[in-house]
């Protein structure tokens, strides 16, 4: 139990230290893309333990990243004056409404960021549901591109829908309100709080999934992973166990959406692209697939430097090499579970490979 | 007592009648064998009874229960658990995780309360150990506990795949050439643990090639041959029977 929750106090430690490091180092507005990393990390966990523990690999988890985000930005910016009718203002008594101004001075009725964030998830769960039933039942590379076919479809759609902003996205999303005065914002004032907010959810996620691992259902998953039908002969519903799986990562990536659209106050399509949905399985590849702390540690390096813009250009030409170079020298990942005795291994054998 | 009752099953893969008409049944407490010469439909037959394979006319009813239309995976829920040809373990978990995952039809711990490690599971988890280890302790694997599965010697993982099948504690134990790859020595220690399992009060129902395995161990056996039943009876009988003896070695003629 204490071997479990030891690497999780660690990496608190860590969030701590950056989070000091920029305070004395005068750098705090570095705590932007790292709150920003803390959410694309939710998405990145999800997926590890989809990709690296129930073994089914998702090429569209960017389109339940968009689902998330589009729903919620819509809703929250979507002004209901114009329709006061029976339903809006039953809505409007029930205190699920929010009023407030819109940049311009005006008056904006919009639903509460609350309830936009539970309807975004119900709807996840749907389509979740809706896709992974039929298409889990594929395997390997089916699987891959019948799952990027999804995420093709997500955002075609969002870049082909007027009342989503098409190109443009949808900005002005107002912050998420918390208990205790907290809001989720990308305000500079709010920077701090945001950033443990973010790295908070992350660790809570972090942890659930641990004990997910760690549980009967972890095991009965690392034995689909490894021999499906034997699996079934013990008495496992493997399908059902693999949609449970794929709905679970979906609605952190929803989540992960939803937050990250009211903490940049808006979303643009490219949320929902085929290559975010990439360098997700990108990163998951190279934090050592079946394991959450390779993940994340890698998501947190690599997202960190993707959106300090250290890669240029080449952004995605980034991910799309990693994935290669893991996929042909180390499918196991780089921080996999016996990395060091490996390594030593290498460094034993290479002597006598080089005698003749 | 009957336990599995196979009436008049059949199979065909396309042009191929795999299984024809076939009807026996298994007495609880007894340990029965399916033999026949290569390409006979034996495993055809264990897929069938299993729920891997749906047969397409016939009835195949275990413990008062038709299951024909059932998947493997319900059937394993009702008490009846198979082995394969080709050893299927876990091969990246340890000994101990194999025989744990044996465990889940008889823990009840889903996604929600193993997310919250909710208190209930942690007492689940204890006997889950408990009781893999007492299976292990009878099958002398304790040694091995914390091996990965796929770095075992091959007669082991056999073992090993047998308790995880026990972990289940199944009413009907169905293994499909336990002895395959064994050499004399680990056949014959195959033979004592299946034996021992049938004194647990568990009923075998078994595929093998190797007959002095099958003769010794054997309450009743089935001969099949291309699909259809041609011989059941007690080990003795079978051996003195001429059709048997006509399909295994070929006529005078």
């Amino acid at each position: 139990m204490a071997r479990r929750y030891l690497p999780v106090a660690a990496f608190a430690g860590l969030i701590v230290a950056i989070q000091l490091a920029t305070l004395f180092t005068g750098t705090d507005y570095h705590l932007t893309q790292l709150t920003m990393t803390a959410y694309y990390s939710l998405v990145i966990v999800g997926l590890c333990m989809l990709i690296g523990y129930a073994g089914q690999i998702s090429l569209g988890h960017a389109g339940f990243f968009a689902i998330g985000g589009y729903l919620s930005a819509f809703l929250t910016t979507y002004n209901l004056k114009p329709h006061q009718g029976g339903f809006v203002s039953l809505l409007l008594k029930s205190g699920v409404l929010v009023a407030r101004p819109d940049a311009y001075g005006g008056d904006l009725l919009t639903v509460h960021p609350w309830l936009a964030c539970v309807v975004a998830i119900l709807l996840t769960v749907i389509v979740a549901y809706l896709v992974g039933g039929p298409v889990l039942k594929l395997k390997g590379h089916y699987l891959a591109m019948a799952t990027l076919g999804f995420g093709i479809i997500v955002y075609r759609m969002v870049l082909g829908t007027g009342f989503l902003g098409a190109a443009d996205g949808i900005s002005d999303v107002p912050g998420f309100p918390l208990p205790a005065g907290l809001v989720i914002t990308g305000k500079s004032s709010a920077r701090v709080s945001n950033y443990y907010l973010a790295w908070g959810l992350v660790i809570l996620g972090v942890v659930l999934l641990l004990n997910l691992v760690h549980s009967r259902v972890g095991r009965a998953l690392a034995a689909v992973h490894g021999a499906e039908d034997a699996a079934e002969a013990m008495g496992i519903p493997t399908a059902r166990y693999k949609l449970n799986t794929f709905v679970l990562s979906a609605v952190f990536a929803s989540l992960a959406g939803v937050l990250l659209t009211h903490y940049n106050g808006g979303i643009g399509p490219s949320e929902a692209g085929v290559m975010k949905s990439v360098r997700y399985v990108a990163i998951v590849a190279i934090g050592g697939m079946a394991n959450l702390w390779g993940a994340l540690s890698m998501s947190l390096v690599l997202n960190y430097l993707s959106l300090r813009g250290y890669f240029g250009t080449y952004d995605d030409a980034v991910f799309g090499v990693i994935l290669i170079l893991i996929m042909l020298f180390a499918p196991d990942g780089l921080l996999r579970r016996h990395l060091f005795s490996d390594l030593k291994r290498i460094v034993s054998r290479n002597p006598e490979e080089g005698a003749p | 007592m009957t336990l599995l009752s196979v009436r008049g099953v059949s199979k065909r893969f396309g042009g191929l009648q795999a299984v024809n008409d076939l009807s026996f049944d298994v007495a609880k407490g007894s340990i029965k064998a399916l033999i026949g010469p290569n390409g006979a439909g034996k495993t055809t037959i264990f897929n069938l009874i299993s729920g891997s394979l749906h047969p397409d006319c016939g009835e195949i009813v275990f413990g008062g229960t038709e299951i024909q239309a059932m998947s493997s995976c319900q059937v394993a829920v009702r008490g009846m658990v198979r082995t394969f040809q080709h050893i299927r373990l876990f091969p990246k978990m340890t000994v101990l995780e194999n025989i744990m995952v044996g465990r889940h039809v008889h823990s009840r711990a889903g996604f929600l309360a193993g997310m919250l490690n909710l208190p209930f599971t942690w007492g689940e988890e204890q006997r889950i150990r408990e009781k893999s280890f007492e299976i292990m302790e009878l099958l002398g694997i304790v040694p091995h506990s914390g091996t990965e599965a796929a770095s075992l010697a091959y007669g082991q993982q056999r073992v090993v795949e047998i308790g995880r099948a026990l972990a289940c504690e199944p009413k009907l134990l169905m293994l499909d050439e336990p002895a395959a790859g064994l050499n004399m020595r680990e056949t014959n220690e195959m033979g004592r643990v299946i034996s021992r399992i049938r004194e647990m009060g568990v009923t075998v129902l078994l595929v093998e090639h190797d007959m002095s395995l099958v003769m010794k161990i054997s309450d009743e056996v089935v001969v099949v041959s291309y699909g259809e039943k041609i011989a059941e009876d007690r080990p003795l009988a079978i051996q003195k029977n001429r059709e048997v003896i006509r399909v295994y070695l070929g006529d005078d003629e």
